[in-house]
Order: structure tokens, then C-alpha cells, then sequence
């Protein structure tokens, strides 16, 4: 049996999960940030 | 339903919302032993305490964090190091791994999942752990920041349980001949993830609800009584000797040539400074959605 497939499936997975969770960990914390300080500028 | 109000005397800044917490508790709960358990656990906090202050320990140096705008200006220019060095280790360690190193004479080039493989089961049960030493600074020491560290800490925990799961099935595979077997390992990893998985439920339905953005008290012995699994997962391969191979790497050394292990040092340590990194930014936005919502609050009550 051909192993390569299954370490290319592991890693692509592996990946797409970290850059999967980067992605929305980042935009969550931008987004609640900018909202907390346009907030602070209104006061 | 006798609720337990000693540290609320000890700590007259957080009486009104401590004492809200108790009795919500004790009223929601469909298990009257949740308040009890929450109360033993408060009480052997104070002995703990006790015993410290007995020994001569004074301060614990955690409470210099418990502000959140001292630990953000210390968050803020911590995130992008973390975040950046995790993942140049993550690519170093992982083209390392797949180009570098030889296969192994027996299990051929399937030997390579291990350098995502091993860090991914690690830092799930990490992430556990983590979890459950947030739920003791929350329910003992009241750390204003735990409960918030605890619900940040899950996310990143379930991933890397979920990756762990899938890259030892695609490992197994090639190697025994099947995706899945029910041994004690597979198992144990695969009750975490469902723990992890109830966890989040459980913290995202409490956050909002009078818990300023963390996770509740009952959530909190959640937590903790889940910690119970870490050693079973840890000891499984010992006490089921099934399909799982037994430990390959323990303190004691490694049973794994060096001249395959080498990468795995980078991967670990990538993927480590890359979760705390993401734990980072998941706090920095639960603290600064609480301070909107807050806000939000004032306005609306003029």
C-alpha cells in the first residue's frame, strides 16, 4: 500500500485546521477590538 | 438550599456578583450536588490558603495578572511572537520531518505523521490540563482571568484532540491494516474530544449569562472533574496492552532513533507557542466583546 496519500492527507488536514482556527481566532479579536475602541472614541 | 458564603466575607469587592453566582448555581443545578461540590472545593481553597500563609508563602504571583488591562499590555505584543515563531517552528519542523529524516525500517514512510501526530496528543491533554488549572484558580482563588483563560483554552484543546484523532486513524491505516479499533488509547482520546466538545457548549451558554465573558462555576467543575481522563489517556497503553503502542517517549528517554526524533522537538515546540498564541487572541476578544457589551449595558440603562 501506497503510505504517501495518508501523510499527505494527515498534513493537509493538519494545516487547513491551524490555518482554519488562525483565520477565525485572528478576525474574532480584530473585530472585538475595533468594536471596543470606536466604542472608547464615541465616549 | 444552604449556600455556602464564607469567601464572599473574604472578598467584599465581588460580594453582590459572588453571592448572585451562588445562588443562581444552587437554584438551576438539577443535581443538588453541584453547590456542595462547588463549596468543598471553595473550602479546601481557603485551607490551601490557609496552609500557605501558615508556611510563610505570601502573595500567589497570579493575582499581579488578575487586571486585564495589565495582562493585555503584556498579551498584546506577546500574540504576534508566539504566533509567528510557532509557525515558522511548525513549517521548519514539518519540512524537516517529510524531507529530511529517513523511513523507517519497519513502518516505511508512514513514519512521518508522527511529527503532527505526537505534538496534536500532547497539546490536546496540555489543553485539558490547562483547562483544569483555570477551573481551580477560578473556583478557589477567584482569579478574575481564569474563567476567560478556561473558555479560550478549549477551541484550540478540541482541535488538536480532533487532529490527533484523524492523523493516528490515517497513520493506522497503512500500518495495522485499519482506520479504527476500540482500544484503550483511541478511546480515552476520543472521550476527550467529546468532553472538549460538551465543555464548549456548556462555557459558550454560560458566558453571557451573568459570567462576564468566561465560563461558569458549574462549567468550571466540569472542567476539573474531566481531568480525570488525562491520566487514564496517559496510562491507557499501559493497563490495555491492545492495538496502541506502548509509550515511546517518556522522561526516562525515548525508545525512537535520534535520527528520526530530532524534528519532533520543532513541532512541539511550533505547535506549543502556536496555541498559545491563539489562547492569546480568544482572550483578547472575549475581554474587549465583554467591555462592548458592558458598555452597551450603561448605555442602554442611560
Amino acid at each position: 500500500m501506497n503510505p504517501w496519500p495518508f501523510v499527505i492527507a494527515a498534513y493537509a488536514l493538519t494545516f487547513a485546521g491551524t490555518l482554519g482556527l488562525s483565520i477565525a481566532a485572528w478576525r474574532a479579536m480584530r473585530a472585538a477590538e475595533q468594536r471596543a475602541d470606536s466604542l472608547k472614541r464615541d465616549r | 438550599m444552604p449556600v455556602c458564603r464564607l469567601p464572599v466575607t473574604k472578598n467584599p469587592r465581588n460580594k453582590k456578583s459572588c453571592l448572585a453566582t451562588e445562588q443562581s448555581v444552587a437554584a438551576r443545578c438539577p443535581f443538588c450536588l453541584t453547590p456542595y461540590m462547588s463549596n468543598f472545593i471553595v473550602h479546601f481553597g481557603q485551607l490551601a490558603t490557609g496552609l500557605g500563609a501558615w508556611a510563610g508563602v505570601k502573595t500567589m504571583p497570579m493575582h499581579a495578572y488578575a487586571n486585564p488591562a495589565r495582562f493585555l499590555s503584556i498579551a498584546r505584543p506577546v500574540t504576534p511572537w508566539l504566533f509567528w515563531g510557532g509557525l515558522v517552528l511548525i513549517v521548519l519542523g514539518c519540512a524537516c520531518g517529510l524531507f529530511l529524516t529517513p523511513a523507517d525500517y519497519l513502518q516505511g514512510q508512514t513514519v512521518r505523521i508522527l511529527y503532527i501526530h505526537v505534538p496534536a496528543a500532547w497539546l490536546g491533554m496540555g489543553g485539558w490540563t490547562g483547562i483544569a488549572i483555570a477551573a481551580v484558580m477560578q473556583l478557589v482563588w477567584r482569579h478574575p482571568l481564569a474563567a476567560i483563560a478556561g473558555r479560550a483554552i478549549a477551541a484550540p484543546g478540541a482541535l488538536f484532540t480532533a487532529i490527533c484523532l484523524v492523523t493516528g486513524s490515517l497513520w493506522g491505516r497503512p500500518t495495522w491494516g485499519t482506520y479504527w479499533q476500540w482500544d484503550g488509547r483511541m478511546t480515552s482520546m476520543l472521550v476527550l474530544f467529546f468532553l472538549y466538545l460538551g465543555y464548549i457548549a456548556l462555557g459558550n451558554a454560560s458566558a453571557s449569562n451573568g459570567n462576564a465573558g468566561g465560563v461558569s462555576r458549574v462549567t468550571a467543575i466540569f472542567g476539573l472533574v474531566g481531568a480525570v481522563n488525562i491520566p487514564i489517556i496517559n496510562r491507557s497503553v499501559v493497563w490495555w496492552n491492545t492495538l496502541h503502542q506502548g509509550p515511546s517517549i517518556t522522561l526516562r528517554g525515548s525508545s525512537i532513533d535520534g535520527a528520526i526524533l530530532w524534528p519532533l522537538g520543532l513541532t512541539v515546540l511550533g505547535f506549543s507557542l502556536w496555541f498559545g498564541a491563539i489562547v492569546l487572541m480568544r482572550m483578547r476578544a472575549i475581554l474587549a466583546e465583554t467591555k462592548v457589551e458592558a458598555r452597551m449595558q450603561r448605555l442602554a440603562r442611560g
